[in-house]
This record gives C-alpha cells, structure tokens and sequence, in this order.
C-alpha cells in the first residue's frame, strides 16, 4: 500500500449548510467532507433532507446559509464549472425520449463542451462498460428500468467526472439489476471516482459506502463508516421478537431485563445484545411467548432505529 | 464571456438538431399552411377584387397578402417550438432537468431554444420565398433579405412564447393561448393595409408585433425602404429582450429551486 497523505483532501465540504423553502426547513445547518476517491453515502428516509443537499452540492440550488465548497470552488458562484466535473443521476428518470440511447449520449458530451470524436470514443465505451452496445440505436422508452438507470449513469459520466453523483440509483429496480449496478459503481469507485449517493436502503448503505451521514429531519444524527456507526450505535447481534397481537402489553421491566437495549414497534420487539441466542432463551424463561423470533448481525437499519427511535420503512 | 457562453447555447441547439433529424417531416408540414393561405386568400380572393393600393400604386392582391404570410409563416414556426415543445421538456420529459446538471446554464439554455425556433421561422420564410419567386410576386431584389428579417420576428414570438411557456400549468392553458393567436394573424395587416382600421383600434393594431413584422417584410418585398422600418426592428427586438430575461427568471424560479 502507498503511503498517501495524513489529511485526505476534501472534494466537498459543507459547513452549516441550510436550505429552508419558505417556512420549510429541507436542511437545518449540517457540517461533512466527502474525501477525495471515496464512497461517500446519505442516508435517511424520505424527505430527510438527502436530495436538497445533492442538489446544492450539484449547483442547482443555491443554499438559503452556511458555506459550501466543492473543488475548493463555492457552487452558487461556480456553479458551471462545478457542474463540468460532476456527474449527476437524477431520482427520477431524466433520459431524453426524443433521441436514441447512443444519441443520449452524444448530446450530452456536446453539453459538457467535448468534441465530437472524443465524444464518439468515450460514448461507445461507456455502452461497452454498461452492456448497453446493442442497444446503441434503440429508442430509450422500451429499456427496462435497470438499462435506463444505466444509461442515467453511462451519461452522467461522458466528461469522466471526478465526482459521481447518484440520487436513490437503485429505487424501483428489482435485485438482479440492482446488484448489477452496485458492481458497475463499486468498479467505478476502483477507477478513482469519487462517489456520492443517497439511498433509504440500509444494505446498499453498508455494501457501498466507506463513510455515510444519517439524515433525519433535516439534521445529520451520525457520521462515520457503517462498521462504526453498527459499533457505536448497536449491539453485535440483534434479536427480533414478532407480536402479531401487538406489543404494548409487554411489560418494560421484562425487556429491560433481555438485552442491552430494546426498540418497541408496533408488532416487533428489536433487541440489541451480544448473543442473540441466550438472549432468546432468557426472553422466554421471563415468560414471553413470541409468534416467531430470529437473531441476525446488526445491520444499519437498527442504528437508524436507535438513533430515531424510528424504522425506515415506517 | 460570449465565447465561452455561444458553444453552451449551441450544444442545446444541436440537441434539437438531433431530434429533429428524424422528424423532419413534421417541419414541412409548417410550409404548407402559408401556401394554402396564398392560394385560398391570395388568388381565390384576389381573383375577386384585383388589385389593392399600397405605397401609392396599386398592386396585384396575392402580392400584397404573400409578405404578410411569409412573416405569419415565420411566426407560427417560432410559436409551436417555444410553447409546445418546450412545454413539453419542461415539465414532462425533465429534459431541462439532465441539461441543467451540466455546465449549460438557463441563459444558454433559453439562447439555445431561441436560436432553434428562430432557424424553423427561417426555414418556412425561406421555403415561402422560394414559392413567391415562382408565382411572380417579389417586386424588389430586398425581398432577398425577408428570411434575415424573419429572425426579428422568430425572436420576438419565440421569447414571447417562451416567456409565456413557463407560466402554463397544463396543456389545457394552450387553448387561451392559441385563442390568442388567430385574431394575431387575421387582424394584423395580413390581409388588408393596417390603414383600414378606424383611430383607437388601428393604434392597437399597429402595436401588435405580427403587425410590425408583415410591415418589415412586405416593405422589403415591394423594394419600399422607409424610417418605420426602424421602428419595427426596435419594437421587435425589444420584445425579444423582454421575453428572453422574463423566460431566464421564470426557468431559474422553476428549475433552481
């Protein structure tokens, strides 16, 4: 391994970044640095918050206070040049229907200022690299969900961004073409090119990304890589106890007494403990009697329950 | 700064470019309403009554009429790409959307759209010209600069549109605003001197900016340079001014929130 430097540069950096529309606060003063090569991530459920941040980071928002910098560069002041070295995947489909999906690709190199053969090279090997060549003269309405997400990506990168930008890449695909793509951006990542992306989904969170932020309500509730914030913010293990009848009855005491920690839902009883197994067997010795129960890792999900007191999916 | 700005507004130009290569067919169909207008109005009509006064002469009807449709022609082509089309990007494709994540900025965006409209204007007025060669109507060699003056009004229509565009809801608003447009064309000089119209009412006419534009052109064709010329490239230009800023500020309160 090289030795590289003890303070990773920054490529993006945001101190008391906020952003309120009208009386609406979508970001409430939140403070990263997304390092230099990284596998940056936001995470958090709907609303919290994610897409306002990407959007300011990617110049199309200027921020209500705070400062901003990217490439060292203030974005509501550079937003052009910024916007050069970033690639951006929109959340909802942005493809254009009215060209083919080689053509996607071609005009978007024009906009980035390239010239047309080096846009012609880069835009075969970008269909190359995303499986796409033969589709290179269809039109783009027909692809499934998982092809135009890739051609959202194979576009985002025409100008070889430094930074790659991805706004809930995987919602709505199914898991084939969900693993498919979460290769082609962990290959990306080896090639250098520092990713950002938001995602209400624990298991991409903790395959992809080196670091994350937990966004709830607008403010960031933890930072840190997912093995740090499982340590931090769970136990080893976790064990889930399923009341179909409801859960309020059970007595707190007796909870209490299980794990380390507990989190109430409605029909789940979620305990963190360092075995899962003694702890199933000491919840039934104090007299629970669960519909079905299973012992699993910690996984993300149950820090952003700790730190909430909420589920995702809630 | 315009060299670094032109190449921006072009790449959205070329955009069109792209999609209209395989839908050319759709810009021929923009030429033949004039034409039918020409033969419908300009020798059914003028069959009827002959010849029209105009700068002191009388002059063939069809004559008359074919630089007021020209100018109409390079309206029309101008209106349907900045209302339809760009409503169309705007809020249902997300076109604007994947353009704005990339250097190109609302301005470029907004001069790039203009500069497409604006070459369908010229195309038809061009194509026009050619027919009212054939037909015997040009009466002046300056009728050769009717597809520059056409851009005069290509911009004006076209960022009036535009302007327009961004405040429409729903495709239902089009019909409020082709309302709009029929009167533009029937009443605006097209097919009788502005002359006709009684104090109050011809003021308004002559202010509507189709009626400056047939002015611009029709003198061109019958060779008739005057100062109102002048006024007509103001006025035009003006609009053109006004509709491009308010069109910038209305895609940058919707786009860049």
């Amino acid at each position: 391994m090289t030795n590289s430097a003890a303070e990773p540069t920054a490529l993006i950096r945001a101190r008391g970044l906020t952003k309120a529309f009208g009386a609406r606060t979508a970001v409430a003063g939140i403070d990263f640095d997304v390092r230099d090569g990284e596998f940056f991530g936001f995470l958090g459920p709907n609303g919290a918050g994610k897409t306002t941040t990407m959007r300011m980071i990617a110049g199309v928002s200027p921020r209500t206070s705070g400062t901003l910098e990217i490439f060292g560069e203030d974005p509501d002041l550079h937003g052009s040049a910024i916007r050069g070295r970033i690639g951006v995947v929109h959340q909802q489909e942005t493809l254009d229907m009215e060209l083919s999906v080689r053509e996607n690709l071609l005009v978007f190199g024009r906009f980035f200022g390239m010239d047309r053969a080096s846009i012609a090279s880069r835009a075969d090997e970008l269909l190359e690299l995303f499986q796409l060549s033969d589709r290179a003269k269809d039109q783009v309405e027909p692809l499934s969900g998982g092809m135009k997400r890739r051609l959202s990506i194979a576009r985002s990168l025409i100008a070889t961004p430094r930074i790659l930008m991805l706004d809930e890449p995987t919602t709505g695909l199914d898991p084939q073409a969900r693993h498919l793509l979460w290769d082609a951006l962990q290959r990306l990542k080896r090639g250098g090119t520092t990713i950002v992306l938001t995602t209400h989904y624990m298991d991409e969170a903790e395959q992809l990304c080196d670091r994350l932020v937990v966004m709830d309500q607008a403010k960031i509730v933890a930072e840190g890589s997912p093995r740090q914030l499982i340590s931090e913010h769970a136990s080893r293990e976790v064990l889930e106890l399923r009341f179909p009848n409801g859960t309020d009855s059970i007595d707190a005491a007796i909870l209490d007494g299980i794990g380390d920690r507990y989190e109430r839902l409605a029909e789940r009883v979620i305990i963190g403990c360092e075995n899962g197994e003694a702890a199933h067997a000491r919840a039934l010795a104090h007299g629970l009697n669960p519909e079905s129960w299973l012992v699993r890792r910690s996984s993300l999900e149950d820090v952003f329950l700790r730190l909430t007191g909420r589920s995702l999916d809630e | 700064m315009i060299a670094s700005f032109a190449p921006r507004a072009f790449s959205v130009f070329e955009r069109n470019v792209f999609v209209y290569r395989r839908q050319w067919l759709m810009i021929v169909t923009g030429f033949f309403e004039p034409l039918f207008f020409l033969l419908g109005i300009g020798y059914g009509v003028g069959g009827v009554i002959g010849t029209i006064p105009y700068a002191g002469s009388d002059v063939p009807y069809a004559a008359f009429v074919a630089p007021a449709l020209l100018a109409s022609a390079a309206m029309n082509g101008a209106i349907f790409d900045s209302t339809f089309n760009i409503f169309y990007k705007l809020k249902y494709a997300k076109v604007y959307d994947a353009i704005l994540s990339t250097p190109v900025g609302v301005g470029d965006l907004a001069v790039g759209e203009l500069l497409w409209s604006n070459l369908r204007g010229v195309i038809y007025a061009t194509a026009f010209l050619v027919v009212m060669l054939a037909f015997g109507l040009v009466h002046s060699p300056l009728a050769l600069l009717a597809p520059l003056a056409v851009i005069f009004i290509g911009f004006s229509f076209g960022a009036a549109g535009f302007a327009i565009t961004t405040h429409l809801r729903s495709w239902k608003d089009f019909d409020f605003l082709f309302i709009l447009l029929t009167p533009l064309f029937l009443f605006s000089a097209t097919f009788y001197p502005v002359e006709i119209y009684p104090g109050a009412l011809r003021a308004i006419v002559e202010l509507s900016p189709l009626t400056r534009g047939t002015h611009l052109v029709r003198s061109l064709c019958f060779g008739n340079l005057n100062l109102l010329m002048l006024v007509d490239v103001a006025y035009l230009s003006a609009i053109s001014l006004i509709g491009y800023r308010h069109a910038v500020r209305r895609l940058g309160a919707l786009l860049l929130k």
